[in-house]
């Protein structure tokens, strides 16, 4: 199981400003390692973000995405005390949610 | 507007048709966007074909797309902070695309109703080289661009 996400979630006016951290590789294909050999790709390939049953946000990544994904989004609503969840999917098929409350 | 249904999926459209679908509950968000990657997008090797294959041709210059928060010199092209907002009404997607990566397109975000079209990530970049933003909205392609020097590369190594 993949490390949790840090995820932080601001209600800013009428707002809710989300921002998150996601712990991942995000091997882009091209590095080699001490052995000369193609460290295969492994990155996430989509991500959503969904609040009160309602996607907020979708993404499709490549491998450029930094390791360790950083992701700052801002939408209209949101509650304090309501959550927000974020899920990921990479290239290996491997899946992770996490959810933060507004705050 | 005809579309077969491969092709629906291969475009835009198809991450509607899916986010619906997703909406009614036929499909979790996590298994649709799974099902959507766009593998033909993110394999391009040229802008002109990662245009094409995000079904942008010919995207018309704007100044309503900006970037915010990006700097103009990388020091480290493993984490360039990358921000981009667009006062674009009604925008459907935001795309990043990095000219001289080893695939061109980085990230393509859908921005439902009710969300700002403006988000921020990290990326990584091989080399000095322009960033473009893809704007999609309402169905037609705006594009603005930004040259980052990059000192130490961020690919292979």
């Amino acid at each position: 199981m993949p490390d949790p996400m840090k995820i932080r979630a601001t209600l800013v006016g009428d707002s809710t400003e989300v921002k998150t951290i996601i712990s991942h590789e995000m091997e882009t294909g091209q590095r080699k390692d001490a052995q000369g050999k193609v460290v295969p790709a492994w990155f996430i390939q989509s991500i959503t973000a969904t609040y009160g049953g309602k996607t907020v946000l979708s993404a499709q990544w490549g491998p450029a995405i930094a390791k360790n994904p950083f992701l700052a989004f801002k939408f209209k609503g949101g509650a304090k005390g309501e959550k927000v969840q974020i899920t990921w999917v990479d290239s290996r098929g491997e899946k992770r949610s996490d959810e933060a409350v507004i705050s | 507007m005809s579309m077969t249904r491969r092709k629906a999926l291969k475009t835009g459209g198809g991450a509607t048709l899916l986010s619906l679908l997703a909406a009614a509950g036929w499909l979790k968000p996590g298994d649709a966007l799974a099902q959507a990657w766009n593998k033909s997008a993110f394999e391009a090797k040229s802008m002109d074909e990662a245009m094409k294959a995000l079904g942008g041709n010919a995207p018309a210059q704007s100044k309503d797309i900006t970037f915010v928060s990006t700097p103009d010199i990388a020091e480290n092209g493993a984490v360039v902070p990358i921000g981009i907002a667009s006062a674009i009404p009604k925008t459907e997607s935001i795309a990043i695309l990095i000219e001289k990566n080893p695939s061109t397109l980085t990230a393509n975000f859908d921005i439902p109703p009710g969300t700002d079209p403006a988000i921020s990530t990290r990326v990584k970049m091989a080399q000095t080289s322009n960033v473009y933003a893809l704007v999609k909205a309402d169905g037609k392609y705006y594009v603005a661009s930004k040259e980052i020097k990059v000192t130490l590369g961020g690919c292979g190594g």
